[in-house]
């Protein structure tokens, strides 16, 4: 194959850095329901993740810069992956696949997080109950456009995001009150008296 | 043996004992301090040497009742199959049951549930404490005055930013 490629090429480190990080992405798989199935499909031959560079699975945090959190993440759960997340090395990514990783889905009870953007900081959102492996792959594809727009050198540019982004935590309920969960746009309450 | 041997030959002991039925289902009825003596009966005289089910609920609100607690003991004759359901009723404050854990060894982890769900509390078993639930946690979660989404504890934890992870 002959072609002329010069002996000395000049490029800055950051934009190397970032193509070099974004095209292998190295995943933590935090699977913890039914979406953590359709990941190891989406890791399986038919939709095949190394095409996008994002095969190799580890599951120590400190080999991992993307985290994918699959599943429903409960009050017990939590600090678990935020103890994970603090071990994976800098820098670091996370995608929150499906409905219940992202905001509760539909188990909005006492003991499920509604969203674990309220309590690590979230790249991508993925919907879907679960998401098919391609809507995986195009988060993944976003991702790489985004690390290679952004890109991060010491996670200097995300200095400016320390503010808690996600929703706030609901008011503490009165004990007689009995919450359906059902009217979300009015958020209704309705009392068994 | 038929149902109504079993609850004749009980009732030679207990005289107070009780029955209810609904459809094809007949319980015992029996008082918080009869339990463990009619388990033990149950068990070492009518061979019911497995026990299957031990769970609660909670009747507050409820249409017509009249006792807060129904806790609910299921055991098994494992050589005739016959299953035998054993209710006691408790209101608060006395939330107490004997441990059938001398009984079963498999109650450990029921009673455990229950008193993690419920709060009833089981005298004389070996390790009782929370089972699903976090230590930390203080509410009875399955209790009907408790709300559905709970009261704040699944947003009580610190919030990881980028600058600092």
């Amino acid at each position: 194959m002959a072609m002329n490629i010069p002996d000395v090429m000049l490029a800055r480190l950051d934009p190397l850095a970032n193509w070099v990080r974004a095209n292998s992405l190295w995943p933590m798989p935090f699977a913890t329901a039914c979406c953590g199935i359709e990941l190891m499909a989406t890791g399986a031959s038919k939709h095949d993740i190394a095409r996008f560079g994002a095969e190799v699975m580890r599951f120590s945090p400190r080999q991992c810069d993307l985290m994918i959190v699959a599943g429903r993440v409960v009050m017990k759960m939590l600090p678990v992956l935020q103890r994970i997340w603090m071990q994976m090395p800098e820098p670091k990514w996370c995608i929150s696949m499906g409905a219940c990783a992202s905001s509760g889905g539909v188990f909005d009870t006492y003991a499920v997080v509604q969203g674990v953007d309220r309590f690590i900081p979230v790249d991508m959102y993925v919907p879907g109950c679960p998401p098919r492996p391609e809507q995986l792959l195009q988060s993944i594809i976003d991702l790489q456009a985004k690390i290679k727009a952004t890109g991060t050198f010491q996670g200097t540019e995300f200095d400016k995001r320390v503010e808690h982004m996600g929703p706030l935590p609901t008011p503490e309920l009165p004990a007689d009150v009995v919450v359906a969960p059902g009217d979300y746009q009015k958020s209704r309450r309705i009392s068994l008296n | 043996m038929p149902f109504d041997a079993i609850v004749a030959s009980l009732k030679a002991k207990h005289p107070n004992l009780a029955t209810t039925e609904f459809r094809d289902n007949r319980r015992l009825v029996v008082k918080p301090d009869q339990v463990f003596d009619v388990l033990q009966a149950l068990k070492t005289e009518h061979g019911f040497d497995m026990l299957f089910e031990l769970t609660a609920a909670d009747y507050l609100k409820y249409p017509n009742a009249t006792d807060r607690f129904g806790v609910v003991y299921g055991v098994a004759n494992t050589k005739t199959g016959e299953r035998v359901y054993v209710k006691a009723w408790l209101n608060e404050p006395e939330l107490t049951l004997p441990s059938v854990f001398a009984l079963w060894k498999g109650a450990d982890w029921l009673e455990r549930e229950v008193y993690d769900m419920y709060g009833i509390v089981f005298a004389g078993h070996p390790d009782l404490r929370r089972i699903l639930m976090p230590e930390a946690f203080t509410s009875y979660p399955l209790r009907k005055d408790y709300p559905l989404r709970g009261r704040g504890e699944r947003h009580n934890f610190p919030v990881i930013t980028r600058a600092e992870s």
